[in-house]
């Protein structure tokens, strides 16, 4: 899976399950600000990036998480070291 | 002094119909709601015959994470609820403004208990259930999802009361409202429809057998009758005390004036003779009136052999023969925790528009039962009092009984 169908899938599922605005989801913008997230979110969050790529977050992915390029990495990093 | 009770609001979401009208026009048809439910044929069901309704699809009133905590138990209340709040004439910000409670009947979640146990069986990873798990796996999940989307802040708690459950809330509110603790509160019942919920009883071989007719499959009263017919969704009547009614002009459907409990203290499933008498007599002494002011009976009648004979007894030994009698659960099918809740609403329906719905497929009763005043095809009937029987497994006994408003 390379770098940008990692974040086109990414997007349509923030749109399609957490039905987030997608004119919100841009690189730079802020994750938590832009989704509106509360902590119960956050475990919705490893669910369902879990099932769509079988990676799965943990609490210290989230902590340097701020913008949702910092998101695609941590994905693909994942990604990545499974494969 | 206590306080009197009225209903202001109604709303139901059941197998004979999803709103107000149409469910009046299936009670005075008789129309039956009942299907054949071919997952429960591969699922190992004796018997596949259930009450259904549509799946609700709420992603245009509620947001994700509103709807992520939902059992369908709770999406069928939330819609009762809407419509009934609709009734009351209370909008979302009246809500916000008063303390407004909340006591739903609900006694099982088994889907959601289920499917999130299987997730877990499969992943072998907790973090992997999601977040909604836990609020749609609780037995209160229909009361914790009602209170925090319409924001309640007045009582907030779930009746577990077997086949009674919706029955009891329903008489709880009124001994809250009576005794000046609350003055308004969503009260009802909602019942989850898939075989998860109902694979258990199935196995006790208490369903009907009758699959080549399912709409003849659920016959209270009759000889033929060969077990119950589960059936779900969800029904809520807002309580509210007489003077908060008044001052808010809000519209006077009915009067809550006697609520009667027992328990038989017996048999985990078999249910007796004076347990319900006895909840019928308290349920007349607290709203003080003789037996025969009541004019029609909305029976418990599940279409078991024993139940309904004995509920019978029970009825010709308080009230005689004179009450007209029958079981909507012969159109609905059993609708468990919900069945106190939707027959409440069933009977004021009959009681606002001068008829009583029938106990369709009662073709003959039983032998020593035939003195009571059973109706097998709808009649125009004006009246204004009504009690309504609600029994459950582990011997729960609840009767309420409702007047029409009169100043």
């Amino acid at each position: 899976m390379n770098k940008v169908s990692i974040y086109q899938k990414i997007n349509e599922i923030l749109v399609d399950e957490f039905e987030v605005d997608e004119e919100v989801i841009s690189p730079a913008a802020s994750l938590k600000e832009s989704l509106d997230l509360d902590s119960l979110d956050y475990v919705d969050l490893v669910v369902i990036i879990e099932s769509n790529f079988g990676v799965k977050l943990v609490e210290a992915d989230f902590a340097g998480m701020v913008t949702f390029q910092d998101f695609y990495d941590v994905v693909e990093r994942k990604i990545a070291a499974k494969n | 002094m206590s306080k009197r009770v009225v209903i202001t609001g109604m709303g139901i979401y059941s197998c004979i119909g999803t709103n107000l009208e149409e469910v009046r026009n299936s009670l005075f048809e008789g129309r039956s709601g009942i299907v054949i439910d071919k997952e429960r044929i591969q699922f190992g069901f004796k018997s596949p015959l259930t009450g259904m309704v549509p799946a609700p699809d709420l992603k245009a009133v509620l947001s994700r994470r509103q709807r992520i905590s939902m059992g369908e138990e709770s999406e069928y209340a939330y819609l009762a609820t809407v419509e009934a709040l609709e009734q009351a004439k209370l909008r979302e910000e009246d809500i916000l403004q008063r303390e407004m409670g909340i006591l739903y009947g609900n006694d099982s979640v088994s889907k959601a208990v289920i499917e999130t146990t299987d997730i877990v069986r499969d992943k072998r990873d907790t973090q992997l259930i999601g977040s909604g798990a836990i609020f749609k796996s609780m037995n209160s999940t229909v009361t914790m999802n009602l209170a925090t989307i319409f924001g309640l802040s007045g009582v907030n708690m779930t009746i577990s009361a077997a086949c009674a459950s919706g029955s009891h809330a329903i008489g709880m509110g009124f001994m809250f409202i009576q005794q000046g603790l609350q003055d308004l509160i969503i009260c009802g019942g909602a019942q989850e429809i898939n075989p998860y919920a109902m694979a258990s009883f199935d196995g006790l071989g208490v369903f009907a057998t009758d699959i080549d007719h399912p709409e003849q499959a659920s016959r209270p009263f009759d000889k033929r009758r060969t077990g119950l017919v589960p059936s779900g969704g969800a029904a809520t009547v807002i309580l509210e005390s007489y003077e908060s009614a008044v001052k808010r002009g809000a519209p006077i459907v009915a009067e809550v004036v006697g609520y009667g409990f027992s328990s038989n203290g017996g048999h985990i499933s078999t249910p007796n003779i004076e347990g319900p008498a006895k909840a019928m007599r308290r349920a007349l002494v607290q709203a003080n009136l003789r037996p025969q002011d009541v004019t029609y009976i909305n029976a418990h009648a599940t279409s078991t052999p024993l139940g309904d004979a004995n509920e019978a007894k029970a009825i010709l030994e308080v009230f005689g023969g004179n009450p007209y009698v029958s079981s909507t659960k012969s159109m609905t099918g059993h609708e468990c925790w919900m069945a106190g809740a939707s027959e409440i609403v069933y009977s004021t329906l009959m009681m606002q528009h001068g008829f009583i719905a029938p106990n369709i497929n009662l073709v003959e009763p039983d032998d020593d039962i035939k003195e009571l005043n059973f109706v097998s095809h709808a009649i125009k009937q004006e009246f204004d009092i009504y009690l309504s029987n609600s029994f459950g497994f582990g011997g729960t006994n609840s009767a309420l009984v409702v007047k029409k408003f009169n100043e």
